[in-house]
């Protein structure tokens, strides 16, 4: 990929004196594919291939696409909870530090990465341990990294309860006397236990039902104002992700195919992956007659996708470079950033 | 009493469903009545724990133990007479959960998809024998027969490839194509009542738009009722005629579509909409529903929603229980405020 199609080359030319939060050039994580008793390896799932992304201090980047894209994977390798196969992580942590591969950090510098940027899960079920109270997950962060013990102890995860509406209380309680949404309360709460500044959240209201999703969403951007946190949002539900994101990336086999601001994207998105994703969107109100675009055949499988454009099986505007030649990510509108041969000659609904 | 309206398909009586549990007595399904006519489509939305599935179970007598219907009637007007010109109420509350014709009712007339089709679907059997299974089950054919039914029933819910995907198992197949394989075994016989709960709550965005479509082609097709289960008010707005709120086990709201969404009453209703985030509507702040829904042991007294409840009035709503109030013809509320 040639660097003036870089979007963080890019978007950093335009505002130098504002560096991002973190950059990713060239991000791939390849699974093995194991098979019979001798473990050969068979191939590989390409859970992420070739991602390239900034994401702005205090902004919230939403990432969404299907099932199996490659969203979660993509969110672990920046927090380097996976090892990445390919490609550079960097974050400025600091003025002072500058920039940080995270990939080539080890023990006193890995532990301040671990605590600068935080993950949240989608299931407030399975993610907390059920044989540990409240004070304790909450609490573990601090007790790990020997922040905190005792009444002091006590004292900070008081205070993160009520920073997320629960009363401290419960601080002795386990887990399964909590609903989903106070599950996912607590979840936060342990997140925030190291004053993180960046912050993946992973479908983090998907479980949840709506009066519980919106008090969530509330209180998610309430922390990102008092604490200036920044987030990569993962999330499936546009309705969602068009409330919350300032900007949205979309992802399609492991691939970034478009990248924009929020509104721009949603009214007028340059990708035809992106156009069929917004006519799923089914608004609340049965007085809007709606019709998905009818896309045939399944998502392309990773670890065999289809030649040229991953998308151009399913792609109604597809044509013969589609599936001759790969498309790379290019700036064709002001901070619109979009994957497709095609993208000045088509014109796509928006659902804006 | 009223000769039945020949449009009537079910209607739910005051149902109560009640799991005598150690800890206490969960009232999962409180009072539940609704109407099903011919072919229409009823959509039940609440939040999780409402009573929604329970209402689903009882209506197949399959809610498990040690869950009880305690009280109701579930009046089934069932068509008979080798047209099925004539109809026969039968109240499913008074058969035997296990007899022929409960059974005979449970998988031809009144059928279920569940929301995860993977742990509805048998893992060692092939989705073929599985749809071919139910065929014979309910249809006199021989297996040549069922086999060539199948494959035009898998063909008929936009099943992948059919001639292969008949022979594969359900952990080869995407979640869309389980879901659609799950529609297709609910479709073998020619349901009066399709029951659907959270089909598509596991789905990706664009999977379930192709399956809440498949749904409508179908009704089309085949005329069934469909009784859509459901948290998620897009879909409601997209699939459904009518519209039952639930909440703690009771109907607080039922209305056409078009009123719950633009001429909603009770206060729950109206909160769960202003709740929702919207396409282009840019607010910091979404207006959440305050509170949290109350634990099952711990229902409050009067309305159950009045601790969430903007407009409560203190003294009324928290000592009696409010009736249910017909504001218009087809459009109910329980709520004092109507009163
Ligand atoms: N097998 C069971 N044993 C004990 N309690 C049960 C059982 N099934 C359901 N309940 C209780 O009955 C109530 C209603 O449950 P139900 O499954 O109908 O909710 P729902 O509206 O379908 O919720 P969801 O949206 O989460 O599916 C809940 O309080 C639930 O905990
Ligand atoms: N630990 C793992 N081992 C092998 N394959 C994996 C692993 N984690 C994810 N994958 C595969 O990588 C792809 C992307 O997965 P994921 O990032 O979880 O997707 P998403 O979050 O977008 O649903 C999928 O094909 C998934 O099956
Ligand atoms: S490159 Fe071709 S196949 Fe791919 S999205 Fe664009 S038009 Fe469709
Ligand atoms: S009865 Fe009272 S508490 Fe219940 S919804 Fe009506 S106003 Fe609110
Ligand atoms: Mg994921
Ligand atoms: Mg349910």
């Amino acid at each position: 990929m040639s660097s003036t199609n870089n979007p963080s080359d890019a978007v950093s030319d335009r505002s130098a004196q504002e560096t991002p939060l973190l950059e990713v050039k060239g991000l791939r994580k390849y699974y093995p594919i194991r098979r019979g008793f001798l473990s050969r390896t068979k191939g590989f799932v390409k859970a992420v291939d070739g991602v390239d992304l900034t994401i702005q201090r205090g902004e919230t980047l939403g990432l969404v696409g299907e099932s199996g894209c490659g969203k979660s994977t993509t969110g672990r390798c920046l927090l380097r909870a996976v090892d990445a196969t390919e490609g550079q992580v960097r974050y400025w942590m600091s003025d002072e530090s500058g920039w940080t591969d995270i990939y080539a950090l080890e023990g006193q510098d890995l532990r301040r990465f671990r605590r600068f940027a935080q993950m949240i899960f989608q299931d407030p079920f399975s993610s907390l341990n059920p044989r540990m109270t409240l004070l304790q997950i909450v609490g573990e962060p601090l007790t790990v990294n020997r922040l905190a013990s005792g009444e002091e102890l006590e004292h900070r995860v008081a205070d993160l309860l009520r920073r997320v509406g629960l009363r401290p209380e419960y601080m002795k309680r386990y887990p399964h006397a909590f609903s989903g949404g106070q599950r996912q309360r607590i979840g936060i709460a342990r997140s925030l236990a190291l004053e993180p500044n960046f912050i993946v959240c992973d479908e983090p209201v998907s479980a949840l039902d709506v009066s519980i999703q919106a008090q969530t969403l509330n209180l998610l951007q309430d922390l990102q104002e008092e604490f200036h946190l920044t987030y990569l949002f993962v999330a499936h539900d546009l309705n969602v992700v068009a409330h919350i994101a300032d900007r949205v990336a979309v992802m399609y086999v492991g691939k970034m195919v478009e990248l924009a601001e929020s509104d721009d994207l949603f009214a007028s998105p340059l990708h035809p992956y992106t156009e069929v994703l917004m006519s799923s969107v089914l608004p609340p109100d049965p007085r809007i007659k709606t019709r998905q675009i009818e896309m045939t055949g399944e998502v392309a499988n990773p670890a065999d996708p289809p030649s040229g454009c991953y998308f151009h099986p399913r792609c109604r505007y597809a044509e013969e470079r589609c599936w001759q030649e790969t498309p790379e990510l290019r700036e064709i509108r002001p901070n619109h950033f979009v994957s497709c041969h095609r993208a000045e000659e088509i014109t796509l609904e928006g659902v804006l | 009493m009223t000769p039945p309206d020949d449009q009537r398909l079910l209607e739910i009586r005051n149902l109560k469903v009640q799991f005598a549990l150690e800890e206490g007595t969960v009232r999962a399904v409180d009072g539940m009545s609704l109407v099903v006519n011919r072919g229409q489509t009823v959509g039940v939305v609440g939040e999780s724990g409402c009573g929604k599935s329970v209402t689903a179970q009882a209506l197949l007598r399959i809610v498990p133990k040690p869950g009880e219907i305690v009280d109701g009637e579930l009046l089934y007007y069932r068509p008979t007479g080798s047209d099925g010109e004539n109809l026969h109420v039968t109240d499913l509350v008074g058969l035997p959960a296990n007899g022929d014709e409960m059974r005979d009712i449970r998988g031809n007339e009144i059928v279920m998809v569940f929301q995860e089709p993977m742990s509805s679907l048998a893992p060692v059997y092939t989705i073929g024998h599985q749809i071919m299974e139910a065929i014979e089950l309910h249809q006199q054919v021989d297996r040549k027969e069922a086999r060539e039914r199948t494959l035009e029933i898998l063909q008929r819910v936009g099943m992948p490839q059919p001639t292969q995907t008949i022979d594969s198992f359900p952990h080869q197949m995407s979640g869309g194509m389980r879901q659609r394989g799950m529609i297709a075994i609910a479709l073998s016989c020619n349901p009066t009542l399709l029951i659907a709960d959270e089909p598509t709550t596991a789905l990706d965005v664009t999977t379930q738009g192709q399956i809440l479509e498949l749904m409508q082609k179908l009704q089309n097709d085949f005329g069934m009722a469909i009784m859509f289960i459901t948290h998620d008010l897009g879909v409601v707005a997209k699939m459904t005629e009518y519209v039952t709120v639930m909440y703690l086990g009771k109907v607080v709201e039922s209305a056409d579509v078009d009123t719950i969404f633009h001429n909603p009453k009770h206060p729950y209703t109206k909160a769960l909409l202003r709740s929702m985030p919207r396409m282009g509507v840019k607010s910091r702040r979404l207006e959440a529903v305050t509170g949290m829904v109350p634990d099952p042991f711990h229902v409050p007294p009067g309305c159950p929603f009045h601790p969430r409840c903007e407009d409560y009035i203190a003294g009324r709503c928290d000592a009696e229980e409010p009736p249910w109030i017909e504001t218009e013809p087809g459009h109910g509320v329980r709520c004092v405020l109507y009163e």
